[in-house]
């Protein structure tokens, strides 16, 4: 087992390292760093010196078979693994340079907002779903407009914008999704988590999903979590894979696909497990 | 068909018969005590009897306008004791203790819910009626309220805890603290089984009788105030039953036929709530 770890860490390759040429004129910030985080439930630990960088204004995935720990360490990212009351975490990850374990919880998740695996919007209007972050964090300014550019942003204002005072439960499961991104998006994060956002609904909507993170870019950062390796080469620029806890490689995402520096890599972008 | 056979779907449909059977008499007993009631109390149930109070004995008409009054004064007061503590106590253990302080607080609850109604009474009267030296309603406001508390706490905490996990980590993905979330979206989201909690706990004390024996006591007058005896719709029941006037009687019949029909509306409205609306789908 030793000698695995010691191994993935010298696999290890930041993107910082190998920029693709197309992206070289422009240097990569790096919105979030985490350097050798351990995560433990309980006794159980789930995620084993993980260190990995989160590019500004890209798109970076994490992949992997259920149960390696993806989900985990993206809950970990806005401290929302901190609801499970036996968890335990070591390392350091830092945001814009500030250690978020230091900060309050509320304003950290304001930053870094989080879209979860099946649509929960609440049981409000639709208005009020996308208003309710503003709301609770006493946004000065026009709600209403805040909510109308939220909308839009998700791709959803046209779909809704004569019935926002209905229920959300009316929404189609893809429209829901679309909606608690718009509810995200309200509040202006700098970074959004995205927990397998796909994974309950059908290819039309995964589609439009799709489309719209790859124009929410200039927005904020985005890190998504799916089950789905064609979803991550489609969306992403930058895909880390992880197994059993641990980071197996972490590389532009058309280099990790095409040309993959671990055998298990390979292994499992070609389907032989997971 | 064989012997074996036979037997079976003998069984089979002894089963099915005497199953059906007793649910038939379960429902029908709820009925019959409303057709029995309707029929010794029908005639009695007049305006008088809600706007007039008790006749002297021998005197025809009259009726218990006072004890409907107190009833209420008593279920008001019951309500503002039982259901905050229970609300409160219910959003404790759902959203912030651990298993431990949970199990401990929800086995005391089960416990006191099962304490008999006329042990609550005693406590009630050793507690506010002795110091005060005399009966009051404060007394038995007190004691209904006591037995609201469990019956709150535990089926509000049951609609707080169906509120799915999603919801909640919505909440809180956004930047909303522990309590916001509770207040903003898990309260709302149960808020139509919590009303219904406080509705059947209180259709549950408005009929109880024992622990207003010695405490609100009775009064064959209007109570003259907070501090004073006061009567009550159950309490006059018993009086007036245990009394040996026939007109009394039918005053009787009559308060149990108002009580149970306040009960089974009560009842009935919290059942329309419930089932009104979007549910928040269980995931």
């Amino acid at each position: 087992m030793a000698s695995v770890r010691s191994a993935v860490s010298v696999n290890i390759t930041p993107p910082v390292a190998t920029p693709p040429s197309r992206e070289a004129q422009a240097p990569l910030v790096m919105r979030m760093t985490a350097s050798k985080v351990n995560f433990y439930y309980g006794p159980k630990q789930v995620l084993f010196d993980v260190s990995l960088n989160i590019a500004s204004n890209k798109v970076t995935s994490l992949i992997g078979p259920s149960g390696c720990g993806k989900s985990t360490l993206l809950r970990i990212l806005n401290r929302m693994h901190e609801t499970v009351r036996t968890s335990r975490v070591e390392g350091e990850i830092l945001i814009d340079n500030q250690n978020i374990f230091a900060q309050d919880v509320t304003a950290l998740r304001r930053r870094v907002g989080m879209v979860f695996q099946r649509p929960n919007p609440f049981p409000k209007s639709i208005f009020e779903n996308v208003a309710y972050g503003l709301r609770i964090n006493g946004t000065k300014g026009s709600i209403s407009d805040a909510v109308e550019k939220s909308l839009r942003h998700s791709a959803l204002w046209d779909e809704v914008k004569d019935q926002l005072h209905k229920s959300a439960y009316d929404l189609s499961g893809g429209q829901q999704q679309r909606l608690c991104i718009a509810r995200a998006l309200a509040v202006e994060p700098e970074v959004l988590l995205l927990d397998e956002p796909c994974s309950a609904l059908d290819p039309i909507s995964t589609a439009k999903i799709e489309e719209l993170l790859v124009q929410l870019k200039d927005l904020c950062t985005i890190a998504i979590v799916t089950h789905n390796m064609q979803q991550a080469a489609r969306v992403s620029d930058f895909t880390a894979f992880l197994l059993t806890g641990q980071l197996i490689e972490f590389n532009p995402t058309a280099q990790l696909f095409t040309t993959p520096t671990d055998a298990r890599t390979e292994a499992y972008i070609t389907g032989r497990f997971g | 068909m064989s012997h074996r056979l036979r037997w079976r779907k003998f069984v089979s449909h002894f089963m099915l018969t005497m199953t059906g059977l007793c649910a038939f008499v379960a429902v029908a007993v709820l009925f019959f005590i409303l057709g029995y009631l309707l029929y010794h109390g029908g005639t009695s149930v007049s305006w008088n009897f809600f706007t007039k109070l008790p006749a002297p004995v021998g005197e025809v008409g009259g009726g218990m306008a006072n004890a409907i009054v107190g009833s209420a004064k008593l279920l008001i007061l019951a309500c503002l004791l039982g259901v905050p503590i229970g609300f409160f106590g219910a959003i404790y253990l759902a959203e912030f203790s651990g298993g431990t302080t949970a199990f401990v607080v929800r086995y005391a609850a089960d416990l006191l819910n099962g304490v008999p109604s006329i042990v609550i009474g005693i406590f009630a009267y050793s507690l506010v009626v002795l110091p005060f030296k005399h009966f009051s309603t404060l007394a038995g406001g007190f004691a209904l309220g006591l037995m609201m508390i469990p019956i709150t706490l535990r089926s509000t905490e049951e609609f707080l805890r169906a509120v799915p996990r999603a919801l909640r980590e919505g909440a809180m993905a956004l930047g909303a603290s522990k309590w916001k979330t509770i207040a903003s979206v898990v309260v709302p989201a149960a808020y139509r089984g919590i009303l219904t909690a406080v509705l059947l706990s209180f259709a549950r004390v408005a009929g109880e009788t024992a622990p207003l024996l010695f405490t609100a006591f009775g009064n064959r007058f209007w109570s003259s105030g907070w501090s004073q005896p006061t009567a009550s719709l159950p309490v006059m029941i018993f009086t007036y039953a245990i009394a040996p006037y026939d007109d009394w009687h039918r005053q009787a019949w009559a308060a149990g036929l108002v009580l149970l029909g306040l009960i089974l509306i009560i009842n009935i409205v919290a059942r329309v709530i419930l089932s009104r609306g979007v549910a928040v789908p269980r995931t």
